[in-house]
């Protein structure tokens, strides 16, 4: 089963040096461990932009669609057999970025 | 034996086995859980003019499997195949008693999960493991029926979702989670002990009752793990004192001037052989160990004079060392009390002032103590911040006499 993780975070700057370091070799333990599915960076909420094409005309809206103090940095895809292998991933992979992350199963 | 007791007893010895069973066997805490519930409601039908069948494990677990079919059939779930191969290829005749004690370990710790909530893991133990309805939890909780229905349906949603495995942790996860499931049963005790909420009863056996049948229960599976033992002992060692414990006006009467002739020997007893077996044992005990030797050194004296007050605070002295929280320096605090004076208490006691402002032992420490040294004003004022922040009735009624025992107020 896949696991989407979100790395949480609540300023707008990007990791430190030290911190790509670091993940980049928690990542090496993903596809080394089978775990690695896909990955991804996120530039700073205020780049979002909201579209609404409900209706006749699509509506853009400039920012996020929730307005919070933490907000989704970046995110990885996980492939895992169930929560606990994970949680233990998750708990490496929050030590190496240095933030906080939130783990969703996939339907 | 009467149906009506087979049944009660039936239910009490067979719920959590038949439970662990069909979550193996199906996979799914949702499906076990109302087979085995409507298994049994079958029974209260049936049993009174059949007869009590010769087998009643065999015949509950033959009708929970017959429900458990029905519900997969009439749902035609998506993973349907692989059920019904499991379904024409039953793998689960009767099962050695090992291997069943060990899918009713499962259970506890899939239902202790730590990406549950906690109150979402006490839900859902009493639930799975200890049968008890929604309507009895919600009322133990105080908790509206629905909104207990919701929670449960969430934990086992969010088991299912996620995949939470239905196993015993590995050796290196076992410690942690076993703490998880230990500190489950404690509060389930905690809440039958000190029952909070107008309403209810200031003692809930129910509750005290339940909690030491599955402590109990952990104890038969892990019998060689320390704290399950410990927490066992403290829980008879407080269980015992209960019938002392609430005077006949309900109100709560202390350790100094409980009737000792009113515990309950049996329960002291076996509580005194666990803590003198983790003593024998030579390993350092940890938190529920520490609160269970306090409790017999209290079970051991005849007479309150008798109390050995200095082993009591060096056990104390033990825990702050490994939980150095502020509710137990207050514990530890009425002990120095006896030992060295209310003086000396009453400064330790102030100095937890900022953590516990809320908390309503604080304030009835203090008013003790204030009350002790004669300082009846601030002990006054103490006693009603303390009767304000009290959940239990017991407890309120005997601090509303001893703010009252102070006599007219000074102005």
């Amino acid at each position: 089963m896949q696991f989407f993780v979100s790395v949480i975070h609540d300023k707008s700057n990007s990791g430190t040096p030290e911190e790509m370091v670091a993940i980049d070799a928690f990542n090496e333990t993903l596809v080394a461990g089978g775990h690695w599915v896909f990955a991804g960076g996120l530039a700073d909420p205020a780049t979002a932009t909201v579209v609404d094409g409900r209706g006749a005309q699509p509506l853009l809206t400039d920012g996020p669609f929730v307005e919070t103090k933490e907000f989704v940095a970046g995110f990885w895809v996980w492939e895992a057999p169930d929560l606990d292998v994970a949680l233990k991933l998750a708990a490496a992979g929050s030590k190496a970025c240095h933030r906080r992350v939130e783990v969703r199963p996939f339907l | 034996m009467t149906v009506a007791a087979a049944i009660t007893r039936a239910h009490r010895e067979l719920w959590a086995r038949l439970v662990a069973t069909l979550t193996r066997r199906y996979a799914d805490l949702d499906i076990a859980e109302e087979a085995v519930a409507e298994a049994f409601a079958t029974a209260v039908e049936k049993w009174p003019g059949d007869g009590v069948p010769p087998n009643p494990a065999a015949w509950l677990t033959t009708t929970a499997n017959r429900k458990a079919i029905d519900r997969i059939r009439r749902e035609g779930r998506r993973d349907d195949k692989q059920r019904e191969a499991r379904m024409l290829h039953d793998d689960s005749p009767p099962e050695p008693t090992g291997a069943i004690d060990d899918e009713r370990l499962r259970l506890f710790f899939t239902c202790c999960h730590p990406a549950l909530a906690p109150e979402s893991r006490v839900a859902l133990t009493l639930r799975m493991v200890g049968g008890l309805t929604v309507p009895e939890i919600a009322r133990a909780f105080l908790v509206r029926e629905t909104a207990m229905e919701q929670r449960i349906t969430r934990a086992k949603a969010k088991i299912k979702a996620n995949r939470i495995p239905y196993r015993v942790p590995s050796a290196d996860d076992l410690p942690v989670r076993l703490s998880g499931v230990l500190a489950v049963l404690f509060l389930v005790f905690n809440e039958g002990y000190l029952a909070t909420g107008a309403g209810t009863d200031p003692v809930r056996q129910d509750l005290t009752a339940e909690a030491i049948r599955l402590t109990r229960l952990i104890r038969a599976l892990l019998p060689a793990d320390g704290e399950v033992a410990g927490l066992l002992a403290l829980m008879l060692l407080t269980e015992a004192r209960h019938a002392a414990r609430v005077s006949a006006g309900g109100e709560l009467v202390t350790l100094h001037e409980q009737d000792r002739g009113a515990w309950d020997t049996g329960l002291i007893a076996e509580g005194h052989r666990l803590v003198r077996e983790r003593l024998a044992s030579g390993v350092a005990p940890g938190r529920y160990q520490l609160l269970a030797a306090i409790n017999a050194v209290h079970t051991s004296a005849r007479d309150v004079r008798d109390t050995d007050w200095s082993q009591i605070v060096a056990l104390y002295d033990q825990l702050v060392r490994l939980d150095p929280s502020p509710i137990v320096a207050l514990n530890r605090a009425i002990a120095v009390a006896e030992l060295d004076g209310p003086d000396v208490a009453l400064a330790v006691v102030d100095r937890l002032g900022d953590k516990l402002a809320a908390y309503h032992a604080f304030h009835a420490t203090r008013a003790d103590l204030l009350r002790r040294l004669g300082r009846g004003e601030q002990a006054r004022s103490a006693y009603d911040r303390a009767i304000e922040l009290a959940g239990n009735t017991a407890e309120t009624a005997y601090l509303t006499r001893r703010r009252d025992q102070l006599g007219p107020a000074l102005s």
